[in-house]
Parts: C-alpha cells; structure tokens; sequence
C-alpha cells in the first residue's frame, strides 16, 4: 500500500524534475500511440519537438511559436495571480472577445483616419473591454456572493453571441460583399499591430507578454501585495486579519486578468488574426487556464509552459504534415501530455510512502 | 468567367496516365498541398474536399505527392498552416474556407513562386486563383422537384450563414419551384452554424411543424434527413455529399460538392505548366457541382423535367437566373430574357419578389 | 396555436432535443454534488458518441450502444478521477485537458464509422395514449431513452434527497473533512459519483449519434457538454431543477428556429445569449437569498481532498 504525505514546503527538486519527467512519459506514451497509428514513433516525437526549434525551416517556426505562444502567456499571467489568491476566473475567453470586441470597434469607428494616437486609445479599450467584462463576476461576487467561477464561464457564452452579432452586424465589413466579418486591420495602418522585426513574430503582444511575466514575477515575489494574495489563497482568515480587504482582492484578480486577457484578444485581432469574425476567438481563453497550472502558477513557469503548448501546435501541423497523422492523434498527445504534467506534480507536493495507511 | 470542360480535362488526364508521358521534367514528384477548416471525417463540406485530393492522386499517380492539415482554425493559424506548407515545398496549394482568404492572401505575396488556389473567395493576385461552384444551379433542380411533389405547398430551407452563396441558393430554389407550381411558399430558417446536428435537427422539426413537406439545407449534417424520415411524407435532399444512407427517400436527390474534375485539371496545369491564377465559377456544365441519383420516390415524369434542366443548364443553354425577375421589393431585377453577371450574383444580398422570410440585418 | 406557434409540437420537439443534455447535466449534477468539478463533459459525451454508435453498429443492437457508450463515459470520467482524486491535480484544468483528449480519441476510434447509419432505437407505441389530442405528442410518443432519462432524473433526486448513500455523498461534498472524520470513504464516494456522471454524460452522447443525427461525425456534440454544465448551475444543483433547465436552454434554440420558420425575423445572436444571462440572474438570485444561509453550490465544489489535509 502506497500511501501519501505532504510535504512541509514543496520539494525544489521535484518542482524542476516533474515537468521534464512528465514531458518524457508522454513521449513514451504518445510514441505507442503513434506506433499503433502505423508511423515511426521516434520520427513523430522528433517533428514536433526538435523540428520547429531546430529543424530545417525553425528560423520562421521559432517565431511562430512567440505568436503562438504570446497571448497563452499573457492571459494565463493575469489568471495565475488570481488564482493564487483562490478567485477562479474560468471565463478569460470571454474577455478575451470583449477585449478583441472594444479595441477592434475603435479602430473601425475611426477608419479611414490615419492618426498615431489610434493604436494607443485600442489598446486603451482593449484593456478596458476585457477588464469590463471581468467585472461583471467581481462585482456579482462581492455584492451577492455570487460563484466567479460559474458567472465568467456563462459570460463565456454571453460573448461568443455578441461577438456573432458583431460580426453579423454592426462591425460587418460594407464592402465585403455581403460575407460576414469586420475590415481587415492588418490594411489600415494606424490599427494594425505588425510585426516589429521582420520575420521573428515579435509584434506588441508577445512584448505585452513578457511584460506581463515581468510585472506578474515582481508583484508576486517582491511586492506586499503578492504577499497578501498568496496568504489569501493559502490561509484566507490569516489574510484578513493581516489586512486583506477580499472585496478589494476580488476586484483586483478579476480586473487584471480580464484586462490582460482583453490586451490578448486586442493585440491578436489588430494583428496576426486581423478581423473580427464569428470564429474569431480560437479558445485561446480555455488553453490559458491549463498553461497557467501547468506553469504551476508561476511567472517563469507560465513562460515555459506557454511556450511547450505552443510547440505541440506548431509541431503537431508539421507531423500532420510530413507524417500524415491525424489532428485526432495530436489532440489525444497533448492531452497526454497535460495529464501527465498535471498528475506527476503530486511529487512536488506529497511524498510517498510504502506502508499501511494510518486511517 | 473561364468555364472549363469538364470532357476535356478528363480526356487530358486518360491521355497522360495512358501514355505515362512525362510531363513533370524532373523525377520529383509535384507537391500539392491543401489546408480543411474541418476533419475529413466530417462527412460533408472538407470531405468532399478530401476525396478531391485523393482524386488526384489517382489520377496523376506518382507524379504528385499530396499532403493535407485539417482542422485548421480561421486566423492565424491558418497562416502559419499555409507558410508550413509553402516551406515543405508544395508547389500548389489549396486553400479550402472561405474564412482562409485574407491568410491566403498574405502568404500568396511572401511565395511568389508557388501557386494558390483559395475556395469561395474573392481576392487574386498574379499567383492566387480563386475557385468556386455554383451550388444554386443544383437549388434549381431541388426547387423543381419539390415544387412539383408538394403536397402542402409549403418548402422549407435551412439556411447556415445569410452570405451570398446561400441567398443564390434560396432564390434559385424558390423562383423554379414556383414556377412549376405558382402557390408554393418558401420558409427560411437561419441555423447560424455549418454542421450542428442537434440544430439542424430542430431547425428541420420546426419547419415541419410549420407543414413543409420538403426541407431543403445549406447545412451538413444528416440530421435533418433524420427528422424528415422520422416525420414521414417528407422529403430532403442530400447536401455536399450524396448522403446515400437515406436513399430512397426521405432523401430524393441531392447537390454534391464535387471537387475532383476540377482539382485533377489544376494539378495537371501546374505539372505541363500552364497554370494561371484564375477565377473558376464551376458548375453542372464543369462537373464541379454534381446531381446525385433521383431516387425512385420522384415520379417518372418529374424525374424526366428534373433531368431536362440538369442538361439544360450543364450545356448553357438555360441560366437558373433568367428574367423577368424582381426584387423581394417589386423593383425590377432582370428584364424579361436578361440574367446577371457573375460579379453581381457573387454579391448577391437580397430575396426575389415573393419569398416572404425578411433577410436578417 | 400562438402567434403561428405550434405549442405541442414546440414541447414534443424540445423533449428529444433536450434529452443528451439532460442525461449529462443530471450526470454532472451527482459528480457536483460530491464535489467535483468536472469540466470534461463534451469530451466524456462525444466519446460515448463514439463508443455508443460503434457497439450498436457491430451488434445490431441499440440497447448494448447505450450501455457501450455509458461504458466509454465512465472509463473516461474514471481517468479524471484518478488524475483529481488520487494525484490530486487541479480539477478545472484537467477537466479542459479531458476534453481536449476525449475529442481527440473519438475521431481516432470513429475512423471507419463514418457515412453508416445506425439500428434504431425503438419507440414506445402506447397505443391509445399515443393517439389522444395534445398529451399524445407531448408524452407518449417518444422512444424508450427519453422515458429512461425522465426516469433517471426522478431516482436521482430520490437518491439524493432520502438514500443513506445520496446523504453520503452531499456531505462529501459539503465538507470532506467533516466526512472524512465521520469515517466515510471521500475518495471512494467521488471515484464513484464521477463514474455515474461520465456514464450518463455517455449515454447522452450516444443518444445524439444513436437517435438525434442519426450518425457519428467528428465533434458531432458541437458544444452540447458545455451547455450541460450551464443547465447544472441554472438548476442551482437540483434534480428537478435540472429538467427545466435542460427544456429552457434546449427550448429556447427550438422556440428561435420556429419563431424564424413561421416568418419573424428576430434577433437570433441575442435571443441565444439569454439563457446564460437567465443562468447569471438564477446565480445571482440564489446567492442573494442564500446570503445567510446554506449555500446552493456545493461548498467544496473543486477543491482537492486529501485525508492529511
């Protein structure tokens, strides 16, 4: 009988082992999976791991992986700090939407104007949309008690209706011939966040990223406040009586991962993606919210994780590709790889022990 | 508007694989790739693609090699889809979803070099072709059929997207229905989505309850063929594929996608080297859009009027688009013998004089 | 007849439209009342879809692919519960992860299924009652699974409100500790409750390939998993809650598209927001009202359970 015992502070060495040792079992896992499917297994884990960093065309796929991976960081950032202080904000994708929705409705009230001033007040409303639409849960929690968790999650789907009948409608494209979707922002100057160097993905968004990370490591390791929202999430009546206003704290987590999570969304829709349509939003909300615990809420660790989930989009198109393997076989992998990542992180917590149990 | 002859590719590509010429100069094979919004086991609209693809490759054996990506969401994904597959060394690339242009677009510019072909748009460029069926050619048939077995006068269509595309469809459908049978009404629901069974379902049973014995879809799930033969005395027609499961009846014929003459044509262009970046509006005429079988539920001299206009319009000598036509309005469309020009039907936004569903705003 | 409006075939419609949802919702339900969140229904659901159309299809029998696919959804929730129970990993990320896996793993299996069309599932014919005015469509002209599913949500609330074992099983989810300190087995209690969820959140999944389409497609289910969750918090965590919240959000698309088939042109995106706002507002009402008292969600919904805690 194996039995567990946690561990007084989480053990460092797991904390780096675990996730390299998850990544290896679902290699061995995923390279079965293939191997069943018909192909080579180590030519498959070699063309989604090594190929888009190393392989013969990575100088365009390293970038790719930046643009891939930038809004997953930026969102999952915002809701990593939220989540350490126990506020469960599940609804990102939606302010993601509202976010993509006010910056991108800027622009398009404005065009054909050409004025530096544009992009600044987008990512302005950008912010604001999402920070908006995550207030709606804040407020409904602390006036009512209201769960955040359920709230932002049906404002998920509040946002996807409005963002059809955005693109249905009001920001429909009037010279598009009819076909639903808003102007192209990638041909209007003023709006469109390019990129910033030519050819490496950098464009304002993976700057926001890394910012974020920044600001997000700081505030959490360095600042007071990263300080009261962590006793917060680990021992709320300690927190209060250290000074933690939980109405304040609520407002903040909601608001800041809202407004990040709305800045994805603007960045995304003024750049790579380009328009506004009713498929715009690509659950890029939904895959923060895994790249946030699998960076075990942890600013260097939400960079890295973004960056792995990234690589398994980037590299499983190129094994689809050049291997012939089903999206199917690469959904299955990266849910592997998730679970693998999720569950081996009981060895940072718990120790195990053989012997019987107590109770 | 190039309209190709479906004979004369088909008879192009018989002679090579016959003679087994080599019209590639080097031994490498020809790479073509294609980017699907969907799986290929969708069964409907990026299937029909797919069998295309393989078409190919039956056709032109090992002198191509094809490679897909399914799945591909709309946006920037698609772009670095399509870049992967421009860096693999494909040399023709489709693009197949309306909703892939703008990328499409983008990447045409940074590979002057090879070639794309985008589904259902409307943006070229000196390497960037556009391709699309007229799916309201096989709507004319679909509305004679049901004008003509009706029983309550009432044909009901379910409708994906208020686009261009669709309103063809559902004014083609309606103007030959009515013509055949001047009381038939014509009932439109938005479902707002391209496959959503439970949807498709409802919106199928919803127009049954509003006493339409036919329903027609824009949509490709099976669902509404479901609901028809569980509602009995209704009938449908198979859409994108043939949905032969329901064959006899519910389904009594249906409009299928068919992507492989046209395909096959293009990829042997790309290898002699006579590929140029077109706009391809196929049709009956071209084999692009396909009949399926008319099931014996049809009457035999329905069958026979249906299979007239099928020759009809496939040889050009009828345009499902003929005037006298007017506006849902009463404004004057087409003068009597007029029909439109592809740009305008392209951008077609409005219903006929007589179809009472408002277009949504 | 109201404005042109065909009320019983509206009612009889969104009965069979309905019942995938309401199968999962009542499913998600019980798993919720123990506590955990399970946000991997869509993926639970299609792979039932899956393994429900695929058992049918080989055996000839739609009743062995109903227990086929509650099989598969049971397998699939029961690897959620390892992962959440017994590694204690986060409930809400692996639930997204579980989706994202099962929607994979069904195409994967499906291959070779497509374009076949099922057995069907039989109706019930009651004869007379079958033919009365009005009640005849409304309820006695369904097929045996949407009989099942009533049935389903009327011994779960039983279950739950008088068994010993549905006793067990809210206070596992109230507090664990509490439970765990009275001797009741947590983990066992929620292994088993989640098993039961993903068992009719399969069934449900295998109603939509076996009756409503009939046929099995990739990401045939299209959403229905997520819209089961939506019905669990708008039922506020009660049974009977759950049947007319699966009727509202499965009225509602019914009640759109027959608005649009009797010639209104209506604000289609909008009119679809509402039951969410409807689910925000029934949210926000119980946790008003309950302020001072119990709370309607579970208190240890999505909180991890270990017994040295």
């Amino acid at each position: 009988m194996i039995t567990l015992v946690k561990r007084p502070t989480p053990s460092q060495f797991w904390a780096y082992a675990t996730p390299l040792l998850a990544v290896f079992a679902t290699m061995v896992a995923g390279g079965i999976l293939f191997a069943a499917l018909g192909k080579d297994p180590i030519a498959a884990i070699k063309v989604i791991f090594y190929d888009p960093l190393f392989g013969p065309n990575a100088a365009y796929f390293r970038g790719q992986l930046l643009v891939k991976a930038g809004p997953l960081i930026l969102i999952a950032s915002g809701l990593a700090v939220g989540f350490r202080a126990g506020i469960w904000n599940i609804g990102a994708e939606g302010q993601y939407i509202m976010g993509a929705l006010a910056g991108a409705s800027v622009a398009l009230a404005a065009y054909p104007a050409e004025s530096h001033l544009l992009f600044p007040a987008m990512v302005v409303a950008g912010a604001l949309g999402g920070w908006l639409w995550g207030m709606i849960p804040a407020l409904l929690k602390t006036a009512f008690g209201t769960s955040e968790i359920l709230v932002s999650l049906m404002l998920v789907y509040v946002a996807q209706n409005f963002l059809a009948y955005a693109a249905f409608g009001p920001l429909k494209n009037p010279d598009g011939y009819g076909f639903p979707g808003s102007r192209n922002l990638q041909q209007y100057p003023s709006a469109h966040n390019p990129e910033l160097i030519a050819g490496t993905g950098m464009h304002w968004g993976v700057v926001a990223a890394f910012l974020a990370v920044i600001a997000t490591y700081v505030l959490m390791q360095r600042h007071i406040a990263g300080f009261r929202i962590r006793t917060a999430g680990e021992a709320p009546r300690a927190a209060r009586f250290a000074g933690v206003v939980p109405a304040k704290l609520v407002m903040f987590c909601l608001g800041l991962s809202g407004a990040f999570a709305g800045l994805a969304g603007l960045f995304e829709v003024a750049g790579p993606n380009g328009q506004i349509t009713d498929s715009f939003n690509a659950g890029y909300g939904f895959t923060a919210i895994i790249v946030a615990f699998l960076g075990r809420l942890n600013a260097v660790g939400i960079l890295l994780a973004g960056l792995l989930m990234a690589l398994t989009y980037i590299g499983g198109d190129m094994a689809q590709l050049m291997l012939g393997l089903p999206t199917a076989a690469i959904q299955v992998f990266q849910g592997m790889l998730l679970f693998f990542l999720l569950g081996f992180d009981l060895l940072t917590h718990y120790r195990l022990r053989l012997g019987r149990a107590r109770a | 508007m190039d309209r190709r002859s479906f004979l004369k590719t088909t008879a192009a590509t018989a002679t090579l694989a016959g003679l087994g010429l080599p019209a590639w100069a080097s031994d490498e094979p020809l790479k073509i790739g294609f980017i699907y919004v969907g799986p290929v086991g969708d069964m409907g609209w990026s299937y029909q693609h797919d069998v295309g693809r393989r078409a190919i490759e039956e056709a032109l054996g090992d002198k191509v090699q094809t490679t897909y990506i399914e799945n591909v969401p709309e946006g920037p994904d698609a772009e670095r889809a399509l870049t992967q597959l421009a860096l693999e060394g494909n040399q023709l690339i489709f693009a197949t979803s309306f909703g892939f242009m703008d990328a499409t677009v983008n990447v045409a510019a940074k590979f002057p070099n090879v070639k794309f072909e985008h589904a259902t748009g409307y943006k070229r460029s000196e390497n960037l072709g556009t391709y699309d069926a007229r799916f309201y050619e096989g709507r004319a048939i679909q509305g004679t059929i049901a004008g003509r077995m009706t029983k309550t006068n009432k044909i009901g269509y379910i409708g994906s997207f208020p686009i261009p595309e669709v309103i063809q469809g559902i004014n083609a459908a309606y103007i030959h229905a009515k013509k055949v049978n001047p009381d038939v009404e014509i009932k439109v629901v938005w479902a707002y989505t391209w496959f959503d069974p439970a949807k498709e379902a409802d919106a199928a049973a919803a127009l049954i309850a509003e006493g339409c014995d036919f329903v027609l879809q824009h949509t490709d799930s099976t669902a509404p063929q479901a609901k028809a033969q569980e509602a009995g005395n209704v009938y449908t027609f198979g859409q994108a594929s043939d949905m032969e499961a329901f064959m006899p009846s519910p389904r009594v014929a249906s409009t299928i996608d068919n992507w492989a003459p046209y395909y096959v044509e293009r990829a042997t262009a790309a290898l002699e080297g006579t590929w140029s970046a077109d706009a391809t509006w196929g049709g009956i005429g071209t084999g692009m859009v396909k009949i399926g079988e008319i099931t014996e539920a049809v009457p035999a001299e329905v069958k026979a009027e249906a299979e007239k206009l099928i020759e009809m319009i496939g040889s050009g000598e009828y345009h499902p688009f003929t005037g006298p036509l007017n506006k849902q309005d009463g404004s004057v469309w087409l003068a009597e013998g007029e029909t439109p020009d592809d740009g305008a039907l392209a951008g077609l936004n409005f219903f006929v004089e007589g179809v009472s569903a408002e277009m949504p705003k | 007849m109201i404005g042109g409006i065909d009320i019983v075939t509206l009612i009889a419609a969104l009965m069979a439209a309905s019942t995938p949802v309401l199968l999962a919702a009542t499913g998600e339900l019980v798993a919720e009342k123990a506590g955990v969140l399970n946000l991997g229904v869509e993926g639970m659901m299609i792979l039932g879809a899956v393994a429900g159309f695929a058992t049918a299809v080989t055996t000839g029998s739609p009743v062995l692919g109903f227990i086929g696919g509650a099989i598969a959804g049971a397998l699939l929730a029961s690897l959620f519960a390892l992962l959440t129970q017994i590694l204690l990993s986060n409930q809400t990320a692996t639930g997204l992860a579980l989706t994202l896996f099962g929607l994979g793993l069904s195409a994967l299996f499906g291959k070779g299924f497509e374009g076949i069309r099922p057995p069907p599932t039989t109706k019930i014919d009651l004869g007379p009652l079958s033919d009365m005015p009005v009640l005849g469509p409304i309820l006695f002209h369904h097929d045996w699974v949407v009989y099942l599913s009533l049935i389903l949500v009327a011994v779960t609330w039983a279950f739950l409100k008088y068994s010993r074992m549905g006793l067990i099983i809210r206070a596992v989810g109230e507090n664990h500790d509490a439970a765990h300190a009275l001797g009741y087995r947590v983990i066992a209690v929620r292994f088993a409750a989640l098993a039961f969820g993903g068992a009719l959140a399969g069934m449900g999944g295998a109603y939509l390939s076996l009756v409503r389409v009939p046929q099995w497609t990739e990401g045939m289910t299209a959403g229905a998993g997520w819209i089961a969750l939506a019905i669990v918090v708008f039922a506020s965590w009660k049974p009977e809650r759950v049947l007319i919240g699966a009727y509202l959000f499965g009225g509602i698309t019914a009640l759109q598209l027959q608005l649009q088939a009797a010639g209104y042109a209506i604000p289609v995106h909008l009119l679809s927001m509402a039951p969410y706002v409807i689910t925000v507002l029934v949210l926000v009402i119980l946790s008003a009202t309950h302020r001072h008292g119990a709370p309607a969600a579970p208190a240890a919904l999505g909180r991890s359970f270990h017994a040295s805690n």
